[in-house]
């Protein structure tokens, strides 16, 4: 059975200067999948997800999204020096889409430390992540042309579709950040959606949740990945939450992967078990 | 409570404006020409045109949140644009008279007035005028926004203090070169512009500063207010919603632009006479003070703003200045006495009021009828608490 692959991450580095927050990272996210990526704080997980968003250029490598190129780059300038990958040379290309675009391409995120709109309701939060597909220019949506009056009734209604899903009507004309915070990373999600994903990035969905409401977690991003024909990436601390709903994980440690494989492969894997053990004591 | 809804909302809107427009009228042909009561109209005149400058800054500084302070050179151009374009023809060599009568020897209100005349005489005049005179408003708007979108190419990709920075030394640099000798057959360098077309109305301000303004609300409160205010409240997130940051904060400086232009247009037939010196860093500060003091975020804030700043300023505390306030007189009020009152006052709303009058509240008939009914029922004092833990939520938030 050959799956469709969706997103391939192709022996990324990303330093700053001299420091290596990502090390040769490879990983595949296939159509329908939720995969995992985990490893202790530190390990360079966020900033993975902020080279495939394109806030990030990476230092060399390459991200393909759907087959296509979406960023791409070889150390240049004083990075020359400074690469510490082994890579050199495999990637000639530069190109790194700003993360607006690769968006566009299919691409939605959440944030580690939550990221909302403050000062906009939480109808609006949503509303803005379906601007970028709107066609009306400024004037035909200034003066509220017939064309701009449909596509404005139909984000309405889509993203009132959305709030209903997580919950949030109630809470439609609250200012996002009145929400509590297990509403807010539930928005944030939402948010996301409303750009039509094709990849789902998570980054810490379940931080500062109980297990109940990690539970819970777990069937909302299984039944997003239904509904929504969507592939998801994340990155958990809960273990439970992982190894409850991924189909194959990732762990970083130091930026580099140091294992790959099903949830009971990387239960029981020594280096994993080092990496975790090493960090908690 | 009597909920009012959207219909009958819109039709006491306009209702009121029309009242408004009409007591303007009528006032202005009532009060004589030597009246104290003209102060009214002129802070009801500049207030206006500083009213639409400010809320087109706010739509920079307080939706989009770009830290710009060009407004007095943008204003310039609009200004100088206008002027230039309508001082008539006979009235040129004199204006022009240290540059034999400058380059440009036309003026479009004038033609526009002469040519409609040539039809329907007095009334084609006045309507030829006007015409010009909206023609050239535009063309001041849309020249300004011309230049915007030029600085903003390098301007608008710095962070936000390097723009604040950089758009400062953009106005100065544009005040130089509107001085610069070698510009004068257009600019008439640094001596008047006058003579030129202006108003008879104090209804035109109104109500051209009032059309703009709701251009501005209109285009706040749709699909590309909310992509403004996204890049406002977390540049990372809008984009990473697909708001392309660039393009959106480039529109929202070019059109922010255009009615500081536009702003300087109604500003230059306000004074009848425009000189380039007064376009200093100094009016920009004045416009952001009004913005900060109405509430950044808030249109209505810079709208009551505006008329409490230019009343004060012009009118209400001119006697501190002359020695005579409220019936008090005393040596210490001195010139330059209202400047020192004016400081206290702007410095008690920072410090009581912080985030402005309206913090980013909007008008609405709701919060009208709500504002009187705490007065009248004396329930202030709990409505004041409720306001204050809400803005320490919003502290704790940060
Ligand atoms: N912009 C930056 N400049 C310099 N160093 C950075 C930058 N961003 C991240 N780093 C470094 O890269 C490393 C990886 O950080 P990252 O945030 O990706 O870790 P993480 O795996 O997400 O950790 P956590 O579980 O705490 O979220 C850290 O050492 C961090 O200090
Ligand atoms: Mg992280």
């Amino acid at each position: 059975m050959s799956k469709e692959n969706v997103l391939r991450v192709s022996d990324i580095t990303m330093q700053f200067g001299g420091v290596v927050a990502v090390d040769d990272l490879s990983l595949e996210v296939n159509k329908g999948e939720i995969i995992g990526l985990i490893g202790p704080n530190g390990a360079g997980k966020t900033t993975a997800f902020n080279v495939i968003t394109g806030v990030y250029a990476p230092t060399n490598g390459a991200v393909e999204l759907n087959g296509e190129i979406i960023v791409e780059n070889c150390p240049q300038g004083k990075m020359k020096t400074l690469y510490k990958g082994k890579n050199n040379g495999k990637y000639k290309d530069v190109k790194v889409l700003t993360p607006d675009k690769i968006t566009k391409l299919g691409v939605a995120r959440t944030f580690q430390n939550i990221r909302l709109f403050k000062g906009m309701s939480v109808f609006e939060n949503v509303l803005v992540a379906m601007h970028m597909n709107l066609e009306s220019g400024v004037f035909g949506a200034a003066f509220r042309s017939g064309k701009a009056k449909a596509e404005e009734t139909a984000m309405r209604e889509e993203a009132m579709r959305l709030l209903k899903m997580f919950g949030l009507e109630k809470n439609k004309d609250d200012l996002a950040t009145s929400l509590p915070y297990g509403k807010q990373r539930h928005l944030e999600i939402a948010r996301a959606l409303a750009t039509k994903p094709k990849l789902l990035l998570l980054d810490e969905p379940a931080a500062g949740m109980n297990p109940q409401e990690s539970a819970e977690l777990m069937h909302l991003v299984e039944k997003i990945r239904d509904e929504f024909d969507l592939s998801v990436l994340m990155i958990e601390h809960h273990m439970q939450v992982v190894m409850g709903i991924c189909e194959r994980i990732y762990v970083l440690d130091y930026g580099a992967l140091i294992a790959q494989g099903n949830p009971e492969e990387i239960q029981n894997n020594p280096r994993v078990i080092e990496a975790y053990l090493g960090v908690d004591e | 409570m009597t909920e009012l809804t959207k219909r009958n909302k819109s039709i006491l809107s306009v209702i009121v404006c029309a009242v408004f427009l009409a007591a303007v009228y009528i006032g202005d042909m009532l009060v004589p020409p030597t009246s104290g009561m003209r102060m009214l109209f002129t802070v009801l005149e500049k207030g206006s045109v500083y009213a639409l400058v400010a809320v087109s800054m706010n739509l920079l500084n307080g939706f989009t949140g770009l830290f710009s302070l060009g407004q007095a050179g943008f204003m310039l151009i609009g200004a100088y644009i206008y002027a230039i374009f309508s001082i008539p023809t006979a009235m040129r060599d004199s204006v022009y008279q240290y540059f034999e009568g400058g380059l440009i020897k036309f003026s479009v209100t004038e033609n526009l007035g002469n040519a409609l005349g040539t039809v329907m005489g007095d009334f084609g005049v006045m309507l030829g005028e006007h015409i010009g005179m909206i023609f050239l408003m535009l063309c001041a708007g849309i020249l300004t926004a011309g230049v915007a979108a030029l600085i903003g190419l390098p301007v608008l990709r710095l962070k936000s203090d390097y723009l604040a920075i950089a758009t400062l030394g953009f106005a100065e640099i544009l005040r130089a070169f509107f001085q610069w000798k070698a510009a004068g057959p257009i600019t008439n360098s640094s001596n008047l512009l006058r003579s030129y077309t202006t108003y008879e109305t104090p209804l035109f301000p109104v109500i051209a500063a009032g059309l703009c303004i709701a251009f501005i609300v209109l285009l706040i409160n749709s699909s590309y207010g909310r992509a403004f205010k996204a890049i406002r409240d977390d540049e990372i997130a809008a984009e990473a919603m697909g708001v392309n940051l660039f393009k959106h904060k480039q529109m929202s400086f070019i059109i922010s632009s255009f009615f500081a232009g536009l702003g300087g247009a109604l500003l230059a037939m306000f004074q009848s006479s425009v000189a380039s010196t007064p376009f200093t860093s100094n009016m920009t500060y004045e416009i952001l003070l009004i913005v900060v003091i109405g509430g950044i975020g808030s249109v209505t804030g810079s709208i009551i703003g505006a008329y409490l700043f230019v009343a004060c300023s012009e009118w209400w505390l001119r006697g501190l200045d002359s020695g005579a306030f409220l019936g008090i007189s005393a040596g210490f009020m001195r010139p330059g006495f209202r400047k020192v009152v004016f400081a206290v006052i702007i410095m008690c709303i920072v410090l009581f009021y912080s985030r402005g009058i309206m913090g980013n509240k909007e008008f609405s008939w709701e919060g009208l009828v709500g504002f009187f009914k705490r007065i009248f029922s004396g329930k202030k004092k709990t409505s004041e608490k409720n306001h204050k833990t809400n803005t320490d939520k919003e502290k704790e938030a940060r």
